[in-house]
């Protein structure tokens, strides 16, 4: 069993399928710098991200399942879970070792896995899809800030763009401090100035433009009126709308 | 301005809501030329507090209403207030939740004032001013006037991404008793004037290739259940009919919810019958998506659904000569027919199973119901087995090892909290 310790970042995760093969080590175990604790035993084998080595092996599993499997396995590696990256590892030393038609081998369990990982990225990029809410600003700009369980701002990206061709948007991920910014011609990435920790952060103050309040409370009273209390069931209610969504949500009182 | 507006929409949303249809998906309207929205696979923008889904902006353009069908809340004799919204103001409130990402579109009903073609060219002026003056390419779902004439209805098609005309009551002796201005008929003429333009011009289609869309997202219809005596056979049987010769997308199935004094119908107070509407869906979803003929599930012998177990699970056990069926070796519709494997568990199995025989701990993790469907298949360690099992002890087994979420709707008991 030999331990592998990487980045954390994707071409680290590639460069280590590469590794595993150069050394001819079958047992690995993957870990990330982060989270790596030294053990008394067992060899230690520390992955340096290799931009060349992480290339073939990409190139190597396209050739094998797809552009579009591929970016499904993509999506998993923005869970950003370990256990995920150790099954991604896995898939792909599976899937070299076996032959490309595996990916459909839903009895190991490193492809149903990787299956589930992706259908929880998914989901979470459909529900940003979803629960964005705009507020619109003085200046014209819709913008919205999120908060997702995983890193999916660079999978809505698109979405937003041929969706509001015609209005300036920024859609701003707090956590992981990454912002999509559309200036009617293209979608870039942004990032906040860095700030220093000893100066004070002030918090920009925006200025909203004059009718977005009365919308915002037709939303609301629109999301009311079309509730039938007859019907009521909250649990079914809490399912759909979990509610860590609910700081998006102005028809929930946010 | 901004009260009155306020009290518009809370009065128009308020009596739209026992629409259920609030489907957003099936169209494939694209933006074009930089203008706003596109529509694809559908979203639900939020939930309402009685669990469904709010994706549309579901409103009436007026609640003022000629006819008096007694299940109808805004009825003229219902003491009610009345609005209705202008052109503009439709226009305006669409684009603005659209902007802001509250709504995947609009679906745009309305009482019937003065006659159905006057109603019917109101809906039509906000349709073609969101997508000619406001270039919008957001869904639409429009509901058809009965009694409109074939032009204007034709016209809205061509704007519309669904449109709908509901059959209100599962019967025509149910209809005519609380509805005497409507009838099926009505609803098959205005049904067979949209699939017949549509079939027409899907056959232009393939020689010009710009033939304009029209009801990309396809047709759908309503019934109210509980309202009128019908069994669950004459209900499915009628939606069967209707989804085979008129190609609907979706038939919906709504409670009735009480809201009048009418003796005809359940009094006020009833809760509405939602096991029993449930169960319905199920039945049209095994219709849809599983390979079943509706006489399969609802016969002569059979009328009306099981309410204590899903409809699936009802054939399974009054069919005990078709089962176990082995997922390693057997077709995919045979092991879509197991109780507890989904159209996604069976695809995958038998993916799977070209690489090797599966096990119980593989169809587990594959995400199959496997207490219920373990009495009915057989994979590559299933214990071994002599008698067959019988259908009733199957039946209390799963029921006793199973939490439903009708348990206590089942028995009347009540919740402590």
């Amino acid at each position: 069993m030999v331990t592998y310790i990487f980045d954390g970042s994707f071409a680290g995760l590639l460069t280590a399928v590469f590794d595993s093969y150069a050394l001819r080590h079958h047992e690995v175990v993957l870990v990330t710098r982060q989270e790596y604790q030294p053990a008394f035993s067992g060899t230690v084998c520390e992955i340096r991200s290799d931009e060349e080595k992480a290339a073939r092996v990409w190139k190597g599993l396209e050739k094998k399942i797809g552009g579009r499997q591929c970016h499904k396995l993509y999506t998993v590696y923005l869970s950003e879970d370990t256990d995920a990256f150790r099954h991604l590892f896995g898939y792909a030393r599976y899937l070299f070792d076996n032959g490309g038609d595996r990916l459909r081998d839903y009895g190991n369990s490193h492809v149903l896995a990787v299956e589930g990982y992706a259908k929880k990225v998914s989901r979470e990029r459909h529900r940003m899809k979803a629960f964005v809410r705009f507020k619109k600003a003085s200046n014209g700009l819709y913008f919205a800030v999120i908060t997702p369980d995983f890193n999916v701002l660079p999978l809505i990206g698109d979405h937003f763009k041929n969706r509001y061709a015609d209005q300036k948007w920024l859609i701003y991920d707090r956590r992981r401090q990454l912002g999509m910014y559309y200036d009617l011609h293209q979608v870039c990435e942004v990032k906040p100035e860095a700030v220093t920790a000893a100066s004070v952060s002030v918090q920009a103050e925006v200025t909203l433009d004059e009718t977005d309040e009365l919308y915002t409370s037709l939303w609301q009273d629109y999301f009311k009126s079309t509730s039938i209390t007859e019907r009521k069931n909250l649990k079914l209610h809490l399912r759909h709308v979990p509610k860590r969504y609910w700081k998006y949500l102005p028809e929930k009182g946010f | 301005m901004s009260e009155r507006i306020r009290e518009k929409l809370r009065i128009l949303a308020d009596a739209a809501k026992y629409d259920v249809s609030c489907a957003s998906s099936g169209s494939n309207r694209k933006n074009t030329a930089k203008g706003i929205g596109d529509t694809g696979s559908g979203i639900c923008h939020s939930y309402t507090e009685d669990g469904r889904c709010v994706s549309l902006l579901k409103i009436l353009l007026t609640n003022h209403c000629i006819y008096d069908c007694a299940f109808c809340v805004s009825r003229s004799s219902n003491d009610v207030k009345r609005a209705a919204f202008t052109v503009e103001e439709v226009v305006s409130l669409t684009m603005n939740f659209y902007r802001r990402n509250y709504i995947e579109g609009l679906f745009l009903s309305s009482g019937i004032f003065k006659n159905a073609d006057y109603t019917m060219e109101r809906m039509l002026r906000v349709v073609k001013k969101l997508r000619l003056e406001e270039n919008y390419n957001g869904y639409i779902h429009l509901k058809t006037i009965p009694g409109a004439s074939e032009e204007m209805v034709t016209e809205a098609g061509l704007y519309a991404d669904r449109m709908s005309i509901n059959l209100e009551m599962p019967t025509e002796a149910g209809l005519k008793m609380l509805a005497p201005e409507k009838s099926h008929e009505e609803v098959r003429r205005e049904l067979g004037v949209i699939r017949n333009k549509s079939l027409q011009l899907s056959d232009e289609r393939k020689v010009i290739r710009s033939v304009p869309k029209f009801v990309p997202a396809g047709q759908s219809t309503q019934m109210v259940v509980g309202a009128t005596p019908e069994s669950d056979m004459e209900i499915m049987y009628i939606a069967d009919h209707f989804y085979k010769s008129f190609s609907l997308k979706r038939v919906y199935y709504s409670g009735y919810i009480p809201i009048s004094a009418d003796t005809r119908m359940p009094v006020i107070g009833t809760s509405p019958p939602l096991i029993r509407e449930n169960r319905l869906y199920q039945t049209d979803w095994l219709m849809r998506f599983y390979g079943f003929e509706i006489k399969e599930l609802l016969n002569g012998d059979f009328p009306d659904l099981d309410p204590a177990i899903d409809p699936k699970l009802s054939w399974a056990l009054r069919n005990p000569a078709f089962f176990p069926v082995d997922v390693n070796t057997a077709a995919y519709h045979a092991i879509l027919r197991i109780p507890g494997i989904g159209v996604a568990s069976a695809r995958k199995i038998v993916s799977a199973r070209k690489f090797g025989r599966l096990h119980a701990y593989q169809l587990r993790k594959i995400g199959i119901a496997f207490n219920r469907a373990q009495h009915f298949m057989r994979y590559a360690d299933s214990p071994v087995q002599l008698n067959e099992k019988d259908p009733a002890v199957i039946r209390q087994t799963i029921l006793n090892n199973s939490q439903s979420k009708f348990r206590n709707g089942l028995n009347g008991q009540l919740t402590l909290f």
